[in-house]
């Protein structure tokens, strides 16, 4: 797809002339069952009736683009809207930066109040004066204080004057340390207008104008809610995807990025199917802080009765002295140890109504710190496989040299062992967030499908990684059995996800949590 | 561009010849046009009046181009000042954002000073003290008299 993309992206442009109208339904099919209130701003064509495989419930179209891709369509966007509003190109771009790129707000907008609309996109006090730098009798620059006769000095509109080198200097302190680009003010206190593209050109130097582009590019992405940046380190396309925020509790929309990457959409995390965004989040979020910590203590824990010191049981005598403040106690009852007199040693208060209260908040907490534990060692346990699998995968290639040398295979039959090496890769992925999943799901029939599924693709993928670490020698004899292992692993990762994938659009899971507060 | 002393030094002159109202400005050291040395008063009116509060403005080397840093070295309880030994004022004048090279220092020594006349709790550094300004107005005047007597009367 990748090489494909800039020509279906110019097919796209130059044969369906306002290609952002298409219906977002055609390119969405998830979208269809929830209202939109703005229409689809589509790049181009979809590949979707190139593709013969149907898609996948958990599937979602995208599409990727390079900047070139999203630079011609900012101009094309900015040349239409222009000739609408009867504005030069540079305004206009600015007029539709400050407008987010909703074009039809915009239009609406300057035909109903147009002074408003260029007064607040920093365009105020219209009036034709040419972008170029001027010598004034008698200026004394406002920033730097040179008052050096035949000094050049630069205004736009907004008439703020200033030497044309501290202008310069303020625009590329701007671009070049603070990243700024669609928004840079004129340097006058209190002047919010914009410093639009002429100014710009005329200003900056070469090298720096390059970068300036590249913010621009940057801002229409960020700007823009149907398009991301891929997050993997160093790539330079940007991923279309129509799924709204709204629809992240139904749909994980997981997109494939031209470097290779797998990434959700909504969140911009690596691919985490089948956990849907909102648990994602409060699962990261249980690992990482120490609220687990806190269970523990409350598992194995408790506190001095008369200083609140915390303590650790680490004997079986249930006569406990706290070291810090020399308190003697019952760890049992937690009264006060020489009130016990003659039954020392053998609680008899074990019955009494406090003491099994609070045993049982200590059984329940210890009960859920269990069920954390379970789910967690499992999904930490995937993803320590998933690296140790990426080892192997990166010696993969290694081996397969080998292969072909010993055995006499060709490059082609031996591509075998990097299918199998990235199956293995994507199903622990997925594996892993299985057991976040769960951890959140209450339980009902559809979680018994769901665990068995879950059995199913962990057996299949232990089976394919077990391979992995047969001598090479073995290796050319296996072929066809690592293949079907490889194609077995993919077949029940698509079962699993594709019946996540239904229940979760169709509302059918049951949670332990509520979701939507997520 | 004649470099940022040249501006800095009429800024000078001009600070101590039109003096934002309570405020006096002098050079740390007068081989360094860089660091300010800012007496402050507590504005009338203000739970801070009758307080003198020392403040250090810092310049930039890219002064103007970049804004100026204030910090407060008379210990003051308010919501935007920093209750640590840094003392920063949450200033939008200070920040990159809005700073323009066109823009004064007399402009952020006043900002600073209607800061203390009426403090912004909806943009606080210091939350609980933010806090306590909105819901219990008369305590809060209470403590920053308190740390006007304790720290910032003019005898000490």
């Amino acid at each position: 797809m990748s090489a494909d993309s800039e020509d279906e992206f110019m097919s796209g442009m130059s044969s369906e002339g306002g290609f952002e109208d298409g219906n977002e339904s055609d390119s969405v099919s998830f979208g269809e069952e929830f209202e939109d209130d703005e229409p689809a701003l589509d790049f181009g064509l979809h590949d979707k009736d190139i593709t013969s495989a149907p898609k996948k419930p958990y599937e979602v179209d995208f599409d990727v683009f390079g900047p070139r891709d999203i630079q011609k369509y900012q101009d094309k966007q900015i040349d239409e809207v222009g000739a609408i509003l009867g504005q030069p190109p540079e305004s206009t771009a600015i007029l539709l930066r400050h407008a987010r790129w909703n074009k039809e707000r915009l239009i609406e907008g300057y035909m109903d109040h147009p002074e408003d609309v260029l007064e607040k996109a920093g365009l105020g006090l219209a009036g034709a004066v040419p972008a170029k730098t001027m010598v004034v009798d008698g200026f004394v620059c406002d920033i730097c204080c040179e008052d050096e006769p035949g000094l050049e000095t630069y205004a736009m509109k907004c008439g703020h004057r200033y030497c044309a080198e501290c202008y310069r200097h303020y625009l590329s302190q701007k671009i070049r340390e603070e990243g700024e680009a669609a928004r840079i003010q004129c340097p006058g206190d209190g002047c919010s207008r914009i410093v639009d593209s002429k100014t710009l050109e005329l200003l900056v130097e070469d090298d720096l104008k390059d970068r300036y582009h590249e913010l621009l590019t940057r801002t229409y992405v960020d700007d823009k809610d149907n398009l991301k940046w891929c997050p993997a380190p160093n790539c330079i396309y940007a991923v279309e995807c129509g799924v709204k925020k709204r629809d992240l509790n139904r749909i994980v929309p997981t997109v494939r990025c031209d470097c290779g990457h797998y990434f959700c959409f909504g969140c911009t995390l690596n691919d985490h199917l089948p956990t849907p965004c909102a648990l994602v989040k409060m699962w990261l979020k249980k690992c990482e802080d120490d609220s687990e910590t806190a269970n523990w203590i409350s598992a194995n824990t408790k506190e001095c009765p008369r200083c609140n010191s915390t303590i650790e049981k680490n004997g079986g005598c249930n006569h406990m002295t706290c070291r810090k403040c020399k308190n003697e106690f019952c760890w049992i009852c937690m009264g006060v140890w020489s009130e016990h007199g003659t039954s020392w040693y053998n609680c008899n208060r074990y019955e009494e109504k406090s003491g099994s209260d609070a045993r049982d908040a200590q059984a329940k907490s210890r009960q859920s710190l269990e069920r954390y534990l379970h789910y967690y060692n499992r999904y930490a346990n995937h993803e320590q496989s998933a690296k140790l699998d990426k080892d192997i995968y990166l010696k993969t290639e290694k081996k397969m040299t080998n292969l072909q040398s010993s055995s006499g295979m060709s490059w082609i039959e031996v591509q075998f062992l990097d299918t199998a090496s990235q199956a293995l890769q994507q199903c622990r992925q997925t594996l892993k967030w299985t057991y976040a999943f769960a951890y959140y799901l209450a339980r009902n029939n559809l979680t018994e499908i769901f665990e068995d599924n879950q059995k199913d693709l962990e057996m299949a993928v232990e089976n394919l990684s077990e391979m992995f670490e047969k001598p090479t020698s073995e290796l050319a004899a296996l072929k066809v059995d690592m293949m079907d292992k490889t194609s077995y692993c993919n077949k029940r990762r698509i079962i699993l996800l594709s019946d996540t994938a239904e229940n979760l659009k169709n509302g059918s899971w049951k949670f332990n949590i509520d979701i939507n507060t997520a | 561009m004649a470099g940022s002393q040249r501006r800095i030094a009429k800024e000078l002159a001009e600070i101590t010849k039109d003096t934002p109202e309570g405020v006096t400005a002098n050079l740390v050291d007068e081989s360094d046009v860089y660091r300010w040395s800012i007496l402050m008063e507590g504005p009338e009116d203000s739970p801070y009046a009758g307080g003198q509060f020392k403040l250090l403005l810092t310049l930039p080397v890219d002064y103007p181009f970049k804004p100026p840093a204030l910090k407060f070295e008379t210990k003051i309880y308010h919501p935007n000042v920093t209750n640590d030994d840094k003392g920063a004022m949450c200033l939008g004048i200070l920040k990159s954002e809005e700073w323009k090279p066109s823009s004064k220092i007399s402009a952020v020594l006043r900002t600073a000073r209607s800061l203390l006349a009426e403090p912004n709790p909806d943009d606080a550094v210091e939350t609980s003290i933010a806090e306590q300004f909105k819901n219990d107005r008369k305590e809060f005047e209470r403590v920053a008299k308190e740390w006007v007597t304790r720290y910032a009367s003019k005898r000490a």
